[in-house]
């Protein structure tokens, strides 16, 4: 019995090793077009050149996201429409992350090896991001991602053209504390982003001379907030900092009237609330209600007006614009200039292609800062209006510097 | 002194919203012993109804008062069409019953996502429910939010009338008798069959209202039901199966206890500590708070 299974096994690990050489064999020989660690040539034979689009289509972020990739849509086509980038047509191939982070990273290995996209545009949650960034790391491949982060990262292959924490949250800061807030609550859901942007915000206060009177999180989808109002309306803090994302904004803001808290008495400073969260809300629970964002729908721009014509005419009338939406619209342009800066399509070419390049965007000039690949962007604090739209009551003037490590705060030299 | 009524009353109109979400389950679930995952589709169903209404109707008291009724009446049908089609096929195949009941709750929500879009909904609550009532006490003041105080009398007025049914009318005895002896009710002329429907009736209605109550405290999307299932089968099983009062008790006991814990810790502390205490609670009285005492032999 034992002789038989020994020599069954020997069997088997002759058969194993058999099918390992030939698999090394076979690697062998395409190894210079696809082997593991080096980057694959795109594909840009012919008269058009390929670029992924890597979007929840399905699942719960499925709201969020395909608006983002209505608007690369668009500024894709708007591209082609006037002659292309290097004289190619962009064709672009679109892939469903189905809210699910190890089908990001799958997907962006599909568009980068076997669709061989000359880039990437996509992604919204941090955890996304996370899941593909070694993907495209390994392959040198870009991503370029849309959305507003909690800072902290800095990949060679990924272009950032959402705010990072300087240019958003701290302005967001700067604007209460001139408006004479003295102590603030924090509420978020419970995941990275909340409890990143709360440990700088934290750290801002405790530098300003701010308070923190309270700090509460709730977990992602929870829709019970009574207790939450309470404690917010005892404490009595100036104004209420507010990272929750999702579901939970509706009945956040529901008990937060229904506690009798208002606008004018304790304002609450929202950074996860764009036009779109604005309409799902409902706007009469959010009226007057503060934001925080690098653009809005009524950004007063050239380039805007024509944005939100061109969105309107292709997507109707009732659809708004957001800021995620148009972080990822001027990706795609910027991604244009920096190729034919770089004469190229090789993501190394565009890369050392990338620093100063300028985008005349619906948010207003945006630069590429070479060195942490993320833009130079205006910060702008929006009250919400009756007709859910937002309206900008401040910016700082001109664009701030992306600082994704806050290096040049000294209060923010503790965090990590 | 304000800190700990207020709380106390927070925890109750939780408990209040608990009872709505888990009463219309106490009696399918509780005294048919069926596994209707559905259930929070039909209060989905209750709170599409109430926006539906809103849209046409121009009031916002008028439309939320209207949909009380109306969303009984379309929750409960979509109840009868789900026990006449498919469950009343499945009785004393629970595991079976729990997987189509959740095929079809998952088919609820993709039509809902087709007929109103994946995005939330929202409806306008009417005026007299926006604001807050004022007790003075002692020095401070104790207010008390007026969407609340509609939710717990709509919630404890719907126990009244249930009670009230199942004690006082002869289709209350019949569930009564059905509950405690299928077999001896049946050989009695009791016609189960059509018993079990008007149960399932009653009880996918209540579903309907509790959506009703629910567009005056959180979201409305396709996805709401899922978010309220568990804590509807909570409250029923730490109540004890089948017995209305247990499910009072639980609904207010579980949601005093998560406001009292919420307060003092935080949101996820205080949801695991209620978790452990009902598990440690379960431990120690595995049928619940109150039992069904029947001569059943299983």
């Amino acid at each position: 019995m034992r002789a038989t299974s020994r020599s069954r096994r020997t069997v088997l690990g002759a058969l194993l090793l058999c099918g390992a050489l030939t698999a090394t064999g076979c690697g062998a020989k395409t190894g210079d077009a696809a082997g593991g660690g080096k980057a694959v040539a795109a594909d840009t034979s012919g008269d058009t050149v390929k670029v992924g689009l890597l979007n929840s289509l399905s699942g719960t972020m499925a709201i969020s996201e395909v608006t983002v990739r209505d608007a690369v849509k668009l500024a894709i086509e708007e591209i082609n429409a006037s002659g292309g980038v290097l004289g190619k047509k962009i064709r672009p191939v679109s892939e469903d992350g189905a809210s699910d982070w190890p089908t990001f990273a799958e997907k962006a290995q599909k568009l980068i090896r076997e669709d061989r996209v000359a880039a990437t545009f996509g992604c919204w949650t941090s955890a996304s991001r996370k899941a593909v960034k070694p993907v495209f790391e390994k392959n040198r491949s870009l991503l370029f991602y849309p959305v507003q982060y909690e800072g902290l990262e800095q990949s060679p292959y990924i272009f950032y053209s959402g705010a990072t924490t300087n240019q958003q949250i701290v302005p967001a800061l700067d604007y209460l504390k001139s408006k004479g807030t003295k102590s603030l609550y924090l509420v978020g859901s419970d995941y990275v982003f909340p409890r990143t942007a709360n440990k700088v915000i934290k750290a801002y206060a405790k530098a300003n001379g701010m308070t923190v009177k309270g700090e509460d999180y709730a977990p992602l989808g929870s829709t019970e907030f009574s207790t939450i109002a309470n404690k917010v309306k005892a404490a009595g803090a100036d104004a209420v900092f507010n990272t929750l994302n999702g579901d939970s904004n509706v009945a956040f803001f529901k008990e937060y009237k229904s506690a009798g808290l208002t606008a004018k008495a304790m304002p609450v400073l929202s950074v996860s609330i764009a036009e779109e969260e604005v309409k799902s809300i409902g706007p009469q629970y959010l009226k007057d209600q503060l934001t925080a964002w690098n653009y809005y729908q009524t950004t007063e721009t050239a380039a805007n007006t024509a944005f939100v014509e061109a969105y309107k005419a292709k997507y109707g009338k009732a659809k708004p614009t957001s800021d995620p939406m148009e972080a990822a619209y001027t990706s795609v342009y910027l991604w244009k200039e920096m190729v034919e800066k770089a004469k190229s399509f090789d993501p190394e070419k565009v890369r050392a292609a990338a620093d100063g390049t300028a985008f005349e965007a619906p948010e207003g000039t945006v630069t590429v800062d070479g060195e942490n690949q993320h833009l130079a962007k205006t910060a702008r604090i929006g009250r919400i209006g009756a007709d859910g739209l937002i309206d900008e009551v401040w910016n700082s003037g001109e664009p701030i510097e992306p600082d994704p490590f806050l290096k040049g705060y000294d209060w923010a030299s503790g965090l990590s | 002194m304000t800190v700990i009524l207020g709380q106390t009353f927070t925890g109750i109109s939780i408990g209040a919203v608990l009872l709505l979400i888990a009463l219309g389950l106490s009696l399918t679930f509780g005294q048919m012993n069926v596994i209707n995952m559905a259930h929070g589709e039909f209060i989905m169903a209750g709170a599409y109804t109430t926006y539906v209404l809103q849209q046409h109707l121009a009031g916002a008291g008028l439309s939320l008062l209207l949909a009380l009724p109306v969303a009984f009446l379309v929750a409960g049908v979509l109840g009868v069409a789900l026990e006449h089609l498919l469950i009343r096929r499945l009785y004393l195949r629970p595991l079976d019953t729990l997987l189509v009941t959740w095929g079809v709750s998952l088919m609820l929500q993709q039509l809902a996502r087709d007929l109103f879009g994946a995005p939330n909904v929202q409806t306008r609550a009417p005026d007299w429910l926006t604001g807050h009532l004022t007790l003075p006490l002692g020095g401070a003041e104790l207010s008390l939010p007026t969407s609340r105080l509609f939710i717990l009398a709509l919630a404890l007025a719907a126990v009244g009338t249930l009670a009230l049914v199942l004690r006082r009318t002869a289709l209350g005895r019949r569930v009564r008798a059905v509950v405690q002896h299928r077999e001896l009710a049946e050989v009695s002329g009791i016609p189960t069959g059509r018993v079990d429907r008007t149960t399932f009736f009653l009880g996918s209605g209540l579903a309907g209202i509790a959506g009703v109550a629910l567009t005056l405290v959180g979201p409305i999307g396709p996805a709401m039901g899922t978010n309220v299932i568990i804590d509807a089968f909570l409250v029923i099983v730490a109540g004890g199966i089948g017995r209305l009062r247990g499910c009072v008790v639980a609904a207010f006991v579980l949601g005093v206890l998560q406001s009292v814990l919420e307060w003092s810790t935080t949101v996820s502390v205080a949801k695991v500590a209620v978790l452990v205490a009902l598990v440690a609670f379960l431990q120690w009285r595995p049928q619940g708070l109150y039992t069904l005492r029947t001569r059943s032999l299983v």
